[in-house]
């Protein structure tokens, strides 16, 4: 085990660049998910970790040692596919055991890593079948138990789960994070799905157009976004654009929009959608926020709804408890209201 | 209606093709038992051709050459065609797309023009005629069919398998035998077996590149049709059609050929 930092680096492919100075921190142990969406080039950082891209500038180290010059059949990493890459010619055992084989570890060992490997994916009883005899699920297990049979430094998982349905989704996500924290190997993800990497990831890494825009706790980049993108691109945000620019920003907009106290200038205001409560009558309390707005759109999910509103020259979208929202026809006006501390300051740049 | 009468002309269709092709090959494969040395009806069965051939030093010779040379030319040609592929696949280079293109031609260049010029090339840089220029020859023919039979069995390759296999620490040359070549197998062996069908059929480059006293099956059989017509030939075309037939049915079962079943 190891912690992984890549520092600086920057990938070229001819005249395209496909990372530029891209720095994150990867604590020993720890899971992350590197975040983008497509175009944003993170396999191509998570390839370059791997070890199949030679960096063109910048360092990456996993534990102390920096690995720059190291292939990847050198760099002891345990990588998993988003098409698990199982070799079809061999059965389940030989599929796990091939980094082994590779090291000659010794027959007897050899039989006894697999077992092990293959106990801890709950697939122990498959080891004679062929990779076509088994489920999507099953052999995603046999690649999971593959990629850290050899006990690598760090765990790479190429956007793992997206291959699979939704219910079978979740179910590996939870065993994906029992089993990393069973063994503690640090464990870098890569995925388009923004609520699999904040279920999972202890650091979220949010990447753009080869950029690194933003990392940290999955929490604090949610409620903290720098900047538009961010804001929209993990979970979903009203954006109140242009508004206080600029400016100090107790109060933008007389008897509109409160910012939390202490926020310094910004570049556009953003309100998640749960964060909005729905009234028929103008609330009245102290240190809120509130919009008179014409509700244009409900839509009943079960026990959530979700409705747009338009006022104040935005478009807002409101996610909340069905029973919450009062019920208004379409075209009446309603008033849409948030705490101060509940409207996200984007930074000014 | 009119589709089941359709589907009823086909099958006529597709059985006077048949017909067309096997028609003149079964006539001699028959004759080749029928006793009269003139092709004389009524069919009266043996087997003195085959007797006759069986004492004929100069065709078994001329066989036996064939095969030989047919091997060797199969182990070259499947051996750099199959490495080949496996470059063609792996690596981006300058000249590749062009490099591909150019395995094309020789199968379309009429043989005829195509041994003329080794011929003439043999012969420039001095190394004549001969077995070895006749092997040369062969393999030129033969490594177009085993790069364009290997290189479809590639195209089926998931490439992230041999990223698995080097991230779990298998050096390129383990990937190579442990990971791709199982998985190309069927392909080379397709490849090989085409390889000798090049070979061992071959005449026109054969007739042009081999010794007087040292020629291949097809040339003697050629040579000794022009002096005189004996249904020894008969005997060993048969024999040679159904090895080649047997041989380009396996190539078939293992390449897809003719579509999946």
């Amino acid at each position: 085990m190891a912690e992984v930092s890549v520092h600086n680096v920057t990938k070229r492919f001819g005249k395209f660049t496909a990372l530029s100075d891209v720095s994150m921190e990867f604590p020993d142990g720890g899971f992350f998910a590197l975040l983008g969406p497509s175009g944003s080039c993170k396999t191509t950082l998570l390839r370059t970790i791997a070890g199949f891209l030679f960096t063109d500038g910048g360092t990456i180290r996993i534990g102390q040692q920096v690995v720059d010059d190291i292939p990847v059949e050198k760099r002891e990493i345990g990588l998993m596919f988003q098409n698990y890459a199982l070799f079809p010619n061999m059965t389940v055992a030989d599929n796990v055991g091939f980094g082994l084989r590779v090291r000659k570890v010794g027959a007897s060992e050899e039989r006894r890593r697999i077992g092990e490997a293959l106990d801890l994916v709950q697939l122990g009883h498959l080891g004679d079948r062929k990779p076509h005899q088994l489920s999507g699920g099953q052999r995603q297990r046999v690649a999971l138990a593959r990629a850290i049979v050899t006990r690598p430094r760090v765990l790479l998982l190429d956007e793992p789960l997206s291959a699979l349905d939704k219910s079978l989704r979740v179910d590996m996500q939870i065993e994906l994070k029992r089993i990393q924290r069973e063994i503690g190997i640090t464990t870098i993800f890569v995925t388009h799905d923004q609520e699999e990497a904040l279920t999972l990831s202890d650091k979220i890494g949010i990447l753009r157009e080869g950029r690194m825009i933003q990392s940290g706790p999955p929490r604090d980049v949610y409620n903290n976004p720098v900047d538009v993108f961010t804001a929209e691109f993990l979970g979903d945000a009203n954006i109140i654009a242009g508004r206080g620019q600029g400016q100090r920003l107790e109060r933008p907009q007389a008897g509109g929009i409160l910012v939390p106290p202490g926020s310094d200038t910004a570049s556009a205001l953003a309100v998640r959608p749960e964060s909005i409560s729905i009234s028929t009558f103008e609330p009245i309390q102290d240190g809120i926020s509130k919009v008179n707005a014409t509700l244009v759109q409900r839509m009943f999910a079960g026990a959530m709804s979700t409705c747009i509103a338009e006022g104040d020259g935005n478009t807002y979208k409101v996610i909340g408890r069905d029973l919450d929202i009062p019920e208004v026809a379409l075209g009446q006006k309603v008033w849409l209201s948030w705490k101060a501390v509940h409207t996200i300051v984007i930074p000014g740049q | 209606m009119s589709g089941l009468l359709l589907a009823r002309l086909g099958k006529i269709w597709l059985f006077c093709i048949l017909v067309f092709l096997y028609a003149p090959i079964l006539v001699m494969a028959f004759m080749s038992f029928n006793a009269s040395q003139y092709y004389q009806l009524p069919f009266e069965f043996s087997l003195k051709w085959y007797e006759k051939l069986a004492g004929n030093a100069e065709i078994l010779d001329a066989a036996t050459r064939s095969i030989l040379i047919a091997l060797v030319t199969t182990v070259i040609a499947t051996v750099l065609g199959t490495a080949a592929s496996v470059a063609l696949f792996r690596f981006e280079f300058r000249g590749k797309r062009f490099l591909q293109v150019m395995l094309f031609p020789p199968i379309a260049i009429p043989w005829l023009i195509t041994g003329t010029a080794m011929l003439i090339f043999f012969y420039g840089i001095g190394l004549g005629r001969g077995t070895p220029s006749v092997i040369i020859g062969h393999v030129a023919l033969a490594i177009p069919y085993v790069i364009v039979v290997v290189s479809a069995r590639l195209a089926t390759f998931d490439h992230t398998l041999e990223e698995a296999a080097r991230s779990m620490g298998a050096s390129g040359w383990t990937v190579t035998r442990r990971v791709t070549m199982p998985w190309i197998a069927p392909g080379i062996i397709a490849g090989a077996l085409f390889a000798f069908a090049v070979s061992f059929d071959q005449f026109v480059v054969s007739y042009f590149l081999s010794e007087p006293g040292d020629s291949t099956l097809p040339v003697l059989i050629y040579t000794s049709i022009r002096k005189g017509f004996t249904p020894e030939i008969n005997a060993i075309s048969t024999i040679i059609i159904t090895v080649s037939m047997v041989v380009m049915l396996i190539a078939a079962r293992f390449s897809n050929f003719g579509g999946e079943r």
